[in-house]
């Protein structure tokens, strides 16, 4: 079965073709970061209409290096949410219309389904069950997964994200969006054990998270020191170091409750390099195996969104001719396949 | 009217005890910098109206909605509390398709942080409060707007025992 996936969610514009029994055929990704850069992060309004410009160019350019037209399709899948609304309507419109047009079932997928199956696209993919860490700008989520739409979550962010605790904080030290490649640049040239940020929610039991509290810490530490360059990339250091640290042992954590012995690790700071470190060194300790996505497929894309709508559409699921978007939605309001 | 917050869980408790003076609409500016505390207020405000669940940070999402019950019987109600967060606002006339003035028209307590970037679309408030980093925590003023905020203003005069002006 060959699916188009959709993805403009957030900030980027993904397209992609896979083919469930030749693998990802073709993909492309418009990133709008240099555009909401000057702001510091997305600019919900202006994140609309630049998936509406760009949508079909991205459309007709991945059914070109596919070498398909879209009758030729078996299926189309759209994020339905959760995420901006504006950005969710245009994806889904514009799939739902392209399915109707073409005489192909369409499906609507839910973004963080996506992202945690995003690794089965390697070479290597994970069996269920597993532990999944979904880590982004909007998310931080440990969730046990026994398959596909079977989903419980284990821990949850009860305030900020851990990536929107990368962006406020490099926003804090005068550095660019996004925040986390710019703190794990800086952070560098930091000297590690200058400065001890808490661990937040790490002295109790439980699996939540919540960030918000470093980001207090952060603005704290930067006005009582003298702000010159070397402090600010300690500050960076310890404050990646404690994001990281915090993430690798609520996983742990999630491993041991679960008993499971393999972790997944999703979503855009999953690309960090440092918490990749922390999470291979703490899985080899624990004799668990960790999988993530390439590097492209942490952040937003197409790819993942290919996926999971095959699976759900080779299990028979389909969409009626109406669409909608959920900006607010539950993974484990999704059914089983 | 300024008052010295000591720390986290000082603002929190400030939240608490605007929520307990605060009529069941209002509108209420939060100003200050990343990590002055503006959500941190805000948890407090919802815990004392009787909220439990999480806060999370509508940075992402720009609205977070919460619909909290209270008493019982006839006495029975439901509280609607908007939680803004207009930092990613490009444009104040984003405002306009977000559909906010009916967030506002509503029977509703409105908590908008980052005002500012609402400029022109945004109705008065009725108070607007700014939290300002200092050596030893934060320093919170209050003003008041409009004759409702005026209440809240003397209701928390007499509750506050931590007033310095």
């Amino acid at each position: 079965m060959r699916v188009l996936g959709i993805e403009t969610s957030c900030d980027e514009t993904g397209v992609a073709v896979y083919d469930s029994e030749k693998g990802l055929l073709a993909h492309t990704l418009y990133s709008q970061i240099a555009l909401h850069a000057e702001y510091g992060g997305v600019v919900p309004e202006l994140a609309s209409r630049d998936h509406v410009r760009k949508i079909l160019p991205l459309v007709q350019q991945v059914l070109a290096e596919a070498g398909l037209t879209g009758e030729e399709l078996d299926g189309l899948a759209y994020t339905a949410g959760p995420g901006l609304m504006g950005a969710l309507l245009v994806g889904a419109g514009v799939g739902r219309s392209l399915a109707y047009a073409w005489g192909i079932p369409a499906v609507a997928v839910h973004h963080m389904e996506g992202h945690l199956l995003a690794p089965m696209l390697e070479a290597n993919p994970p069996a269920f069950p597993f532990v999944a860490l979904l880590v982004s700008g909007g998310h931080t989520q440990l969730i046990q997964v026994e398959g596909i739409g079977k989903y419980l979550l284990l821990g949850d962010s009860l305030d900020d994200a851990a990536g929107e605790a990368f962006d406020k904080a490099a926003k804090m030290m005068g550095l660019g969006y996004p925040g986390g490649p710019a703190i794990s640049k800086l952070a560098e040239k930091g000297q590690a054990g200058r400065f001890k940020f808490p661990r937040p929610m790490c002295d109790r039991p439980g699996l939540d998270f919540s960030f918000s509290g470093l980001k207090t810490f952060t603005l704290n530490t930067l006005h009582d020191s003298a702000g010159d360059e070397q402090t600010k990339a300690d500050i960076a250091l310890a404050f990646e170091q404690a994001v990281a640290d915090t993430l690798a042992i609520k996983c742990r954590r999630a491993l041991e409750q679960t008993g499971s012995h393999r972790l997944v690790v999703a979503g855009g700071v999953s690309a960090n390099q440092r918490l990749r470190q922390k999470l291979d060194a703490m899985c080899k300790k624990e004799g668990a195996e960790v999988y993530y996505p390439r590097l492209e497929f942490c952040t937003d894309n197409g790819a993942m969104i290919a996926f999971a709508g095959c699976q759900r559409l080779v299990a028979g699921q389909q969409e009626a001719l109406s669409f909608g978007a959920t900006p607010r939605w539950a993974l484990e309001e999704l059914d089983a396949i | 009217m300024d008052i010295v917050l000591a720390d986290e869980s000082a603002t929190e408790s400030f939240g608490k005890q605007l929520a307990v003076v605060c009529p069941r609409q209002a509108l209420i500016f939060l100003r200050g910098d990343l990590g002055a505390g503006k959500t941190t207020l805000t948890r407090g405000f919802l815990r004392g109206l009787g909220y439990h669940g999480k806060v999370k940070s509508p940075t992402y999402t720009l609205v977070e909605p919460y619909e909290i019950s209270t008493g019982s019987g006839t006495e029975s109600g439901i509280i609607h509390v908007y939680h803004f967060d207009l930092y990613r606002l490009a444009d104040p006339e984003e405002l306009a398709y977000m559909g906010a003035e009916d967030y506002f028209a509503e029977q509703a307590i409105s908590l908008v942080e980052w005002p500012e970037q609402g400029v022109g679309m945004l109705p008065q408030a009725d108070i607007e409060l700014h939290l300002e980093y200092q050596p030893n925590g934060r320093l919170l003023n209050i003003q008041a707007h409009s004759g409702r905020g005026q209440q809240i203003l003397e209701q928390l005069d007499t509750t506050s025992a931590i007033t310095t002006e």
